[in-house]
This record gives C-alpha cells, sequence and structure tokens, in this order.
C-alpha cells in the first residue's frame, strides 16, 4: 500500500479480488478429491459439498486397472533420472561456463542461448524416429530419460548461481593448491545449496507431469508413468467402467499429490524470486 | 586432461606451480587457462550435439525427403522430394484447420494470460496477510500435472457436469467440450487457469526491481492508482510482458495434452486439433514423419515470426 492511498477501501477490495480468484483456482482441486471419494457421481450443486457417503472404491477401481504402484515407480524411474542427469552434468557445465576460462567456451555458452529457442514440436518427430526406430530404445528407462537428460535451463540458472559467487574465494582455494572438482565439491556447492534445492523442485516437476514424450515411446503398459497410464485410461476404458469419473479423479490425486505436496511443503523455495531472474535467460 | 590429474593437483600443485610457468603458458594458449573446463563440459557439448542440433538438421532434412517408416537395417531409397511435404500439408484441409484453431487459441490465451498474470502479480505484490496462501492457491495448476487436472475439467464441463447444472437453462447445446465454436476457447481458458501462476511469478521477479520513487513521484503528482498503473507499472515491467507473450505463444504451440484428452483427439470434427497433435497424426499414427515434420518447420517458422512482431511492437517506444 502507498502511503498516499490512505482509504481502506482499494485494500479491502483487493482482498476480496485476490481470496475470490484463489477459491475459484483451488476448487477444481478440491472437487477433483471430493469427486474421487464419491461412490456415484453427483454433479449437482449440493453434490460438490457432501455430508457422507464418501467412500475409498474409486482408488480400488483404478487400482485394478491401472497397475498404481507399478505406475508410480516408473514415474519414479523417469522422474530420478532426468533430476539426476539435470543436477550432476547442469552443475558441471554451469560452473565450467562461469568459473573456467578453456577453449572452446564462447561457443558453448553461444549454444546454450540458441538452445534455449529451439521448440520441442520440431524435434519431436525425429527424436521419435532417432530414438524409437534409429537406437531401439522404445519402452526403455533410458529412451524416456534421454530427451530430458540434460536441461538448458538448468544449465544457465547453476550458471547464474556460480557467477554470483566472489572470485576471492576461488582465488584463495585454487592458491591453497585444491583441484578444480575440489574447489566445485568443497567451495562452491554448499554457498548455492539453497539454489540447488529449487533448482530440484523445479526439475521434480518436469518429468513427473511429462506426458507427450513417455506417451510416444512406451507402448508396453508396465513401462509406463503414471501420467501416460492414467491418459490411456482417460481415453480408452473410461466409458465402460462404472464409475469413470471416480476412477479417473482418484487416479487424478495420485499422480497430483506428490507434486502438490512437495510444492506446499517447499513453496519458499519455488515461490523465491531466483526463478524468475533465472528463466529470464 | 583428464580430471584424474586435477584431484591429485592439491598434493604438489602449489609447490610445482613456481618452476612450470612456461608449460602452463603453451597449454594455456591452446586450451585455455583451465583445460578440465571442456572435460566438465563435455556431457552438455554432446548432449547438445545428439539430442539438439542432429535432431533439428534430421527434422529439415526429413521435411525435403520422402521419409517413411522402414525396417531397421533395410536399405531404403530416401529421394529429395523439394518442397513436395510442404505442398501436401498446405493443401490439408486437416492441417489447415489445426493452424486456424492454434490462431484462435492463442488469440484468446495469450491476451488473457498476460493481462491476468499482470493484475494479479500487482495485486500479490503488495498484499500484507495471507501472502502464502494466496501465491500458493494461484501457483498449484501450474505444478500439477495435465493429465490430472484435464480428468477434473473433464469432470466439471462434462454436458451433466457441474458447470451445466450451475447454468442450468443457460448451458450451451451442444456442450462444451462437444461444441465445434467453444471447444478450443474452453481449452484455451483452461491453459490460462493451468500456467497463469508461472507468469505471475515473473511479473512478481519484474516488480521487484520497479524503483519506489517512480510510484512515490507519480502519487505527489496526483496520479491516482489506474493513472500510476498506466505510466509507471506498465511501462517498467514491459521487457516481462515481452518474455510472458512469448513463453504463452511458445506454450501456445506445444499444445497436445488437452485436446488429445478434454476433447477425445480434437474433437469435433477436429474443431479443437491442434499443429502438435495432428503431427503426431500424420507422422506416427499414418507413418508419415517427412509430413510430419514439414508441420513442425512451419510451426516454427510461425512462432518466431509471432515473437518477432511482438519484440518490434513492444520494444517500439
Amino acid at each position: 500500500m502507498t502511503p498516499t492511498s490512505t482509504s481502506r477501501w482499494p485494500g479491502l477490495l483487493r482482498y476480496a479480488v485476490l481470496f475470490a480468484g484463489a477459491l475459484l483456482f483451488l476448487f477444481p482441486f478440491y472437487y477433483m478429491l471430493i469427486g474421487s471419494l464419491q461412490s456415484e457421481p453427483d454433479t449437482s450443486v449440493a453434490g460438490a459439498f457432501p455430508t457422507g457417503g464418501l467412500t475409498l472404491d474409486n482408488y480400488r477401481d483404478i487400482n485394478s486397472r491401472v497397475d498404481l504402484l507399478g505406475s508410480l515407480v516408473n514415474s519414479g524411474i523417469f522422474t530420478g533420472g532426468v533430476i539426476l542427469g539435470t543436477v550432476v552434468f547442469g552443475v558441471l557445465a554451469g560452473y565450467a561456463l562461469a568459473r573456467l576460462r578453456f577453449r572452446g567456451r564462447g561457443t558453448l555458452f553461444a549454444l546454450v542461448l540458441l538452445v534455449q529457442v529451439i521448440p520441442f514440436q520440431l524435434l519431436l518427430i525425429p527424436l521419435y524416429v532417432l530414438i524409437v526406430r534409429g537406437y531401439g530404445l522404445a519402452d526403455s528407462y533410458l529412451g524416456m530419460i534421454l530427451p530430458f537428460a540434460i536441461n538448458t535451463t538448468a544449465v544457465f540458472v547453476f550458471r547464474q548461481f556460480f557467477l554470483q559467487l566472489p572470485d576471492d574465494l576461488f582465488a584463495a582455494a585454487r592458491i591453497d593448491g585444491a583441484g578444480e572438482l575440489r574447489v566445485l565439491w568443497s567451495v562452491a556447492l554448499p554457498l548455492v545449496r539453497p539454489a540447488l534445492l529449487t533448482a530440484v523442485l523445479l526439475t521434480f516437476i518436469g518429468p513427473w507431469n511429462e506426458f507427450l514424450w513417455p506417451f510416444l515411446i512406451t507402448k508396453q503398459a508396465d513401462m509406463q508413468p503414471l501420467a501416460v497410464s492414467l491418459a490411456n485410461y482417460i481415453s480408452n476404458v473410461a466409458a465402460r467402467a462404472a464409475n469413470p469419473y471416480g476412477a479417473v479423479l482418484a487416479g487424478a490425486c495420485v499422480l497430483a499429490a506428490p507434486a502438490v505436496g512437495l510444492f506446499v511443503a517447499f513453496q519458499r523455495h519455488f515461490i523465491s524470486t531466483d526463478i524468475g531472474s533465472g528463466v529470464k535467460g | 586432461m583428464s580430471t584424474a590429474d586435477t584431484v591429485a593437483a592439491p598434493t604438489t600443485g602449489a609447490a610445482t606451480r613456481g618452476p612450470r610457468p612456461a608449460g602452463r603458458g603453451r597449454v594455456a594458449a591452446v586450451l585455455g587457462r583451465h583445460p578440465v573446463g571442456m572435460v566438465l563440459a563435455a556431457p552438455y557439448a554432446v548432449f547438445i550435439a545428439v539430442v539438439f542440433a542432429y535432431p533439428l538438421g534430421f527434422a529439415v532434412w526429413m521435411s525435403f525427403h520422402d521419409y517413411f517408416f522402414a525396417a531397421p537395417g533395410a536399405a531404403v531409397d530416401r529421394p529429395f522430394v523439394g518442397l513436395d511435404n510442404y505442398r501436401a500439408v498446405l493443401a490439408d484441409p486437416g492441417v489447415r484447420q489445426s493452424f486456424r484453431n492454434i490462431g484462435v487459441f492463442l488469440v484468446i490465451n495469450v491476451p488473457l494470460t498476460t493481462v491476468l498474470a499482470l493484475l494479479l502479480a500487482v495485486a500479490l505484490n503488495r498484499v500484507v496477510h495471507a501472502r502464502t496462501f494466496l501465491r500458493v492457491a494461484f501457483y498449484v495448476p501450474y505444478v500439477t500435472a495435465s493429465v490430472a487436472v484435464v480428468g477434473v475439467w473433464l469432470f466439471l464441463f462434462n454436458a451433466d457436469g457441474l458447470v451445466n447444472s450451475v447454468l442450468g437453462p443457460l448451458a450451451p447445446d451442444p456442450s462444451w467440450l462437444v461444441n465445434a465454436g467453444l471447444a478450443m476457447p474452453v481449452i484455451a481458458v483452461f491453459v490460462v487457469w493451468k500456467q497463469l501462476g508461472f507468469f505471475i511469478l515473473l511479473y512478481l521477479a519484474a516488480l521487484q526491481n520497479v524503483p519506489k520513487e517512480l510510484y512515490e513521484s507519480a502519487s505527489v503528482d496526483g496520479a491516482g492508482w489506474w493513472r500510476r498503473f498506466r505510466s509507471v507499472t506498465v511501462p517498467a515491467v514491459r521487457p516481462a510482458t515481452a518474455l510472458v507473450v512469448i513463453l504463452a505463444t511458445i506454450t501456445g504451440a506445444n499444445l497436445f495434452t488437452e485436446p488429445y484428452l478434454l476433447t477425445g483427439g480434437g474433437g469435433p470434427n477436429g474443431a479443437s486439433a491442434s499443429p502438435v497433435l495432428v503431427m503426431y497424426q500424420r507422422g506416427i499414427q499414418q507413418g508419415q514423419p517427412d509430413v510430419a515434420a514439414a508441420i513442425g518447420v512451419l510451426l516454427v517458422l510461425g512462432v518466431l515470426l509471432i515473437s518477432l512482431v511482438n519484440r518490434r511492437l513492444i520494444e517500439r517506444d
């Protein structure tokens, strides 16, 4: 509130609008949960605020049609692989680009900027042809992970983190005789740890929620991440189930819960302005 | 130069620094002062080559050749066909419709996203109470999987879903997602809701950098809320606006999951099919990767064109 807007009304109005908007934004999530607990779909207005009769049958139902545990394990392996690659290779490349002078650094950095503007749509078909037909990686974790194994935005964000550290620290460590990996591990990484957590949390969202790529390359049900299994259920079998929406919403809750849970638990890290400045690259 | 050398260096590094300057100088002249950087950056460089550069070239090459799926290892002729694939794409009514559809999507989605994100960011920026709750509420759809929230929207916008039971006799007929005129607008609004938190965040970051003095002097000059918003806030966040418009356009051009699931594969009658959905259908389901690659090239050229125009417009004054 600026000092001159002395009237309380603009402030109250702002809160009223923001709260109304927030409830509108949260309502689908509430409705997802309620719908997943109703044995019969009740789409009347009263049905959105049930007073009883909630069951876990829909979770049992979706679990009998989609192997929830297996799909979650696939989602976990896919997400874990992407996070591991993004952090390990991203930190190495980001550190090298920020703090080390070597031949080809300028070229590589130009490529970092260039790669950020190449949209995935253009690569979709050739990557499919190469990975599925060329390398035979259909229905494999490696095939799922490969296109996301290093994230250019992450490289750029890590470079920004390392650039912000004072030069003297590095000079001191090198005078003490530390090699570059040692400097990176013992000096640079501990200083950027909070930013590292933000990067890991942000990286988590991508593969956990990714649908199109794993959908393209996994045809075997036992290799599909939950997003793909659930989407296939929505488009193929939902019409034949007794309470299709209940089962879909139960699956949706299982898919949404880990990302939403992590986000709420660590929201401070998501909401830091680092993200905005990192993305601006 | 391997990483093992540098790890071993601590034992001798400082002591040997004196006696070896000449050797180091020669290495530095060729490889740079820290050749180990090449090793650290090598995986990323290989990744760019394998996952971006080569497929990028392959996509363009494919779009100019008669490319089809063949048994692995089979020697097949893939003749150069010039612009044939592009001609096929431009003559295909399904493809033309998908580009028109994405136009409808962008015309609704991008302005709505930009205006709502800026207004909400300005309001949230001044908020003192319930700050965390409000930010989390607007950001949660962004962190949730599309596939999960599509489930709820199907439930909400179904012919006898909650939205229609609230509207009663005002409910559209045919209903939202099976109505040729409404399917794409519903998808555009869905994506606004889904992505808005991310763009609010970009604007919040930009608002941190607006000097407070500007608002103070505007207030001293007697400018009201609207005047300050128009004359101080909007120009100050212009770079962020350019970014929001470009990113929202790129997100829109990538549209696939929503038409695939919300409208059962781009229905009714292709009224909500997106170019990426058509790429999937032509390229992978119907086995015409060359045609699909041409759609991809045209789509990207379109996005680049919009980005350039947007840049011109926003940087003009």
